[in-house]
């Protein structure tokens, strides 16, 4: 019940409060904090192995930081991770895919388990990311920009609030980094927020909100 | 939402309240179950690897021991089980590697559904695997150790039982040693002494019954390991993948 409930409400916004993570040694996360409001984009800058994945994976609460929260309308998010969970899509520099599967049952399975999904909107989403062509071939046999088109497909049929999404544009092409464009902007159009890490530049019909740089 | 002409406004409202169902938590555990029947029925050859180390092993006692049945007869309860448990061991090590290293379990992890129910399910088709095939293997192996066909239908009950205790308590440790690179010799350090009760009981059982006695205490108190199994491995084994995870 509770699950459902949460769902119905959008993300306002999403603040991060101080957030230090060390991993072994290494100071990863050095007070990172920042506010984000409905329908705003924030990019995460930084060079390799300053932790821009690692900022995401804490955000979405798979890794615990050792000081500072993560509130989601002012709340923190691990007093109801479930609902926090059901309420946001991470998608990760590596898609998750299985290479014996289709694209589609990938889909079909990936996207399954959150919400319940009709045949028809898998094909329209592969379709939509150009991806409707290579829908009934196993993934093993897709070139790497095609994998990534069938995980933007799986962003494309979730309707979470709040995007997190790391190195959404890698491997693609010209055209695919327009898609990419395209459903970040609808997603921000339709009130949702959106936390992406990159260092390349974004499609331009992306409007970043706020840039947050971390330092090495 | 429609892939021409995607207006935003027009979808805004649908998308972010109305238009996400939620799939229920048992919806949500069958579809983890069947991709996991699709993918490995994809690759056989990884299903057939433990159901083959255990044909040869129960295969190689009456070469190496004697051909003498009786003598057969009084090892075969331990040859069977010891067989079933090393086979099982073999067949673990694939229970969530994959999944972690393609990220399906961070997205499990992130469904807003319950990892422990998930797991469940992929451990339930792991047992569809591996355990049921042992436990329908297992007469042969039987009678190849010279049991009589009159003590088949417990020693195979005996099995299905067991396996599924060996799967679950297995998940913990496949579970806990996701975190490393070669975690066989760790896995099998982790698993072998918490499924030493399912082995004594299940061998126990399995002698009975080919003694043509009542084996029904073994059996009753296997059983209640593999309930124990059933309730507490999935929720273990849920905390260890999200440590994994971190």
């Amino acid at each position: 019940m509770n699950l459902r409930d949460s769902r119905a409400v959008p993300v306002n916004h999403l603040e991060a409060e101080n957030l230090q993570l060390w991993r072994g040694d290494r100071h990863v996360l050095k007070g990172v904090g920042f506010t984000l409001s409905r329908g705003e984009c924030l990019q995460v800058t930084g060079t390799n192995g300053a932790g821009k994945t690692t900022l995401l994976r804490t955000l979405c609460g798979l890794m615990v930081p050792e000081e500072g929260r993560v509130l989601r309308e002012g709340r923190d998010v691990r007093a109801d991770l479930p609902a926090y969970h059901s309420s946001l899509m991470y998608l990760g520099h590596e898609a998750p895919l299985k290479a014996d599967l289709t694209a589609r049952e990938n889909l079909y399975y990936w996207i399954g388990v959150r919400r319940r999904v009709a045949g028809a909107e898998l094909d329209a989403a592969l379709a939509r990311v150009g991806a409707g062509a290579c829908c009934e071939r196993l993934v093993r046999a897709l070139s790497a920009g095609q994998k990534r088109r069938v995980a933007l497909a799986g962003l494309a049929l979730m309707f979470a609030p709040l995007w997190l999404l790391d190195e959404p544009t890698t491997n693609l092409d010209a055209e695919g980094q327009q898609v990419v464009g395209a459903l970040m902007a609808e997603q921000l159009a339709r009130g949702g927020a959106i936390v992406v890490a990159t260092h390349q530049q974004l499609p331009a019909a992306v409007r970043v909100a706020q840039v947050l740089e971390l330092a090495s | 939402m429609q892939a021409q002409a995607p207006s935003p406004v027009a979808t805004a409202a649908a998308s972010l309240s109305g238009g996400t169902e939620v799939a229920p938590a048992l919806a949500a555990a069958r579809l983890a179950l069947s991709r996991d029947l699709t993918l490995a029925f994809r690759k056989r050859g990884q299903l057939i690897q433990p159901l083959a180390f255990f044909a040869l092993v129960t295969m190689l006692f009456p070469l190496a021991v004697s051909p003498e049945l009786s003598r057969l007869r009084a090892i075969a309860p331990g040859v069977l089980w010891v067989a079933a448990l090393l086979a099982s061991l073999l067949a673990l090590e694939f229970l969530f590697r994959d999944d972690a290293y393609d990220g399906t379990l961070e997205q499990y992890a992130l469904s807003g559904q319950s990892l422990t129910w998930l797991l469940f399910a992929k451990t339930a088709a792991h047992w569809l695997l591996t355990g049921l095939p042992l436990a329908l293997m297992a007469p042969l192996a039987a009678m190849s150790l010279g049991v009589a066909a009159a003590a088949v239908p417990g020693i195979v009950l005996v099995m299905v039982v067991g396996t599924v205790a060996l799967s679950l308590i297995g998940a913990i440790g496949a579970a806990l040693t996701l975190g490393m690179k070669r975690s066989g010799a760790l896995l099998a350090l982790l698993t072998l002494p918490l499924s030493l009760p399912v082995l004594i009981y299940g061998a126990r059982a399995t002698e009975l019954a080919i003694g043509g006695t009542s084996f029904i205490a073994p059996l009753e108190l296997l059983a209640a390991l593999a309930v124990l199994a059933v309730t507490l491995a999935p929720l273990a084994a849920a905390a260890a993948v999200r440590i994994s995870l971190e």
